[in-house]
């Protein structure tokens, strides 16, 4: 299911021959204010490489608002995001996806939900929302209102949406929250593939034990500042921040 | 009470022995008010999905006057596209007044601001639900328009049957610039106003039947569909 052919027939992972890469992001001075409450508080970030980035911390500590921050939906307060050295323009955005916690589904059938953003992205073909389809285990679901589908299946239906585009960045707000094991297993499954192909991660999650599963390295975020930026296994053996440790502990609640 | 049966029955032998006057009558009114339906829609869909998206100076005003709108007196209506169409008018040359053309026109602009007040509340809710996936795909405006028009189409067929609904039992504006002429211009409405004055009642009560039957299809078919879509999750 996971086969390497499938991104090597262009139908899913990073698109590739594009020019030049949108890695590293980064983010200097990020700061976010609401309604006078400062919920992103001067946050310094650089992804990189490709891998899995795994954003943690507490409720509450700014993990969505970053991740939007950082794909653009939401315009800084101060600071500033930039991508492959440039600024975060529209172009830049179109080779990003996200998938959110709780999908956003066409009100049509699952292929058509596919087949809108292949025609956004002008790479409309059977063959190609098929395999995806088939990536992620709905190609039987193809005809059935999108709608239908368990939690499950929506979430990896909006996940192939996403990978529909071959983004070279795709960033995950808690796509598992709220889906069984097997579901979260699944979903997993496919991130990480699209990761050894060449997608950036960026993935929020509570869940310690998908993030020891994904994670190259942890961003720790609480009360809106980045506390700690390093590799997953030194993340979960050594947390330096005394807020880490707590948090690992299960001792911080907001 | 029993002139009333008398002509209950009379009316019912109209109906049932589909009645040549009754019939051309009952055509016309579909005419007229189903292209009225089709113009008010070609105008007010795209309006209503350009008010719900774009955010511009005036937008709130804007959404106050169609909402408005929506209550135009039909008489108001008769009375301004007559006074377009008659010969002193701007539009005097065309020559419409007292056509079938300037019965769709006034209908149009009555259930317009209708059409359109209601489709902007319906594409307003379902934009706010994608407009975040809309903006992470880069989604462009005409494109995120054309999406939602689709996406909400049982509920603006919904919006459709009732701006239809509005059309086919008005009589205030299409007595004014159609002039209720026999075989030309009159319709269900006007049809029933004059017989009931004349003290015809079957003709008028056979009307009232197929206009209440017209209006009991119109609101089973608003329901079938919207069951229909419910079930398979499109709304």
């Amino acid at each position: 299911m996971f086969d390497a052919a499938l991104y090597a027939i262009g139908a899913l992972g990073a698109m590739t021959g594009r020019s030049p890469p949108i890695l590293p992001g980064e983010a200097h001075g990020l700061v976010l204010d609401v309604d006078g409450q400062r919920l992103i508080d001067g946050v310094d970030l650089r992804l990189a490489s490709p891998g899995v980035t795994v954003i943690m911390g507490p409720n509450g500590a700014g993990k969505s608002l970053l991740l939007r921050l950082l794909h653009g939906l939401i315009p800084p307060t101060a600071g500033r995001i930039s991508w492959g050295g440039g600024p975060l323009s529209e172009a830049v955005r179109a080779r990003q996806a996200m998938v959110f916690q709780r999908p956003v589904l066409l009100r049509r059938s699952v292929a058509a939900n596919i087949d809108f953003v292949l025609k956004l992205r002008g790479k409309a073909a059977a063959e190609r929302r098929d395999a995806l389809l088939d990536h992620v285990g709905l190609v039987d679901h193809a005809a059935l209102p999108a709608r239908l589908l368990s939690g499950g299946e929506q979430q990896r239906l909006a996940l192939a949406r996403a990978l529909a585009i071959g983004p070279e960045v795709l960033f995950l707000d808690e796509p598992t929250a709220s889906l069984d094991p097997a579901s979260m297993q699944r979903i997993e499954q496919i991130v990480g593939a699209a990761g050894r192909n060449g997608t950036k991660i960026v993935f929020v999650t509570h869940e310690q034990g998908q993030a020891k599963r994904l994670a190259d390295d942890v961003v720790f975020l609480h009360r809106g500042r980045i506390l700690e930026h390093t590799a997953a296994d030194r993340f979960f053996d050594r947390p330096e921040s005394e807020a880490a440790r707590d948090y690992l502990a299960g001792r911080i609640l907001l | 009470m029993h002139e009333l049966g008398d002509a209950f029955a009379i009316a019912m032998a109209l109906v049932v022995s589909a009645d040549s006057d009754l019939l051309e009558i009952v055509g016309l009114s579909l005419r007229v008010s189903v292209s009225a339906m089709l113009v008010s829609c070609a105008v007010a869909l795209p309006l209503g999905a350009v008010v719900a998206i774009a955010r511009f100076p005036g937008r709130g005003a804007v959404i106050v006057v169609l909402n408005a709108l929506m209550g135009l007196p039909p008489v108001v209506v008769g009375l301004l596209v007559y006074l377009m169409l008659s010969n002193a008018g701007p539009f005097g040359g065309l020559r419409l007044l007292y056509t079938p053309t300037a019965m769709i026109i006034a209908q149009t602009i009555l259930i317009t601001p209708i059409i359109a007040a209601l489709s902007r509340q319906v594409i307003e809710d379902l934009h706010q639900e994608y407009a975040e996936q809309f903006r992470s795909l880069c989604v462009p405006a005409h494109t995120a328009m054309a999406a939602l028009l689709w996406d909400a189409r049982y509920s603006l067929l919904t919006v459709a049957l009732a701006g239809f609904g509005r059309a086919v039992a008005e009589v205030g504006a299409v007595i004014i610039v159609g002039g209720n002429i026999n075989h030309l211009t009159r319709v269900m409405t006007t049809a029933i106003a004059l017989e009931t004055s004349k003290g015809d009642l079957a003709l008028a009560l056979a009307l009232g039947i197929v206009l209440l039957a017209i209006a009991l299809l119109v609101n089973s078919g608003v329901m079938a569909l919207r069951s229909t879509s419910a079930r398979h999750a499109y709304v």
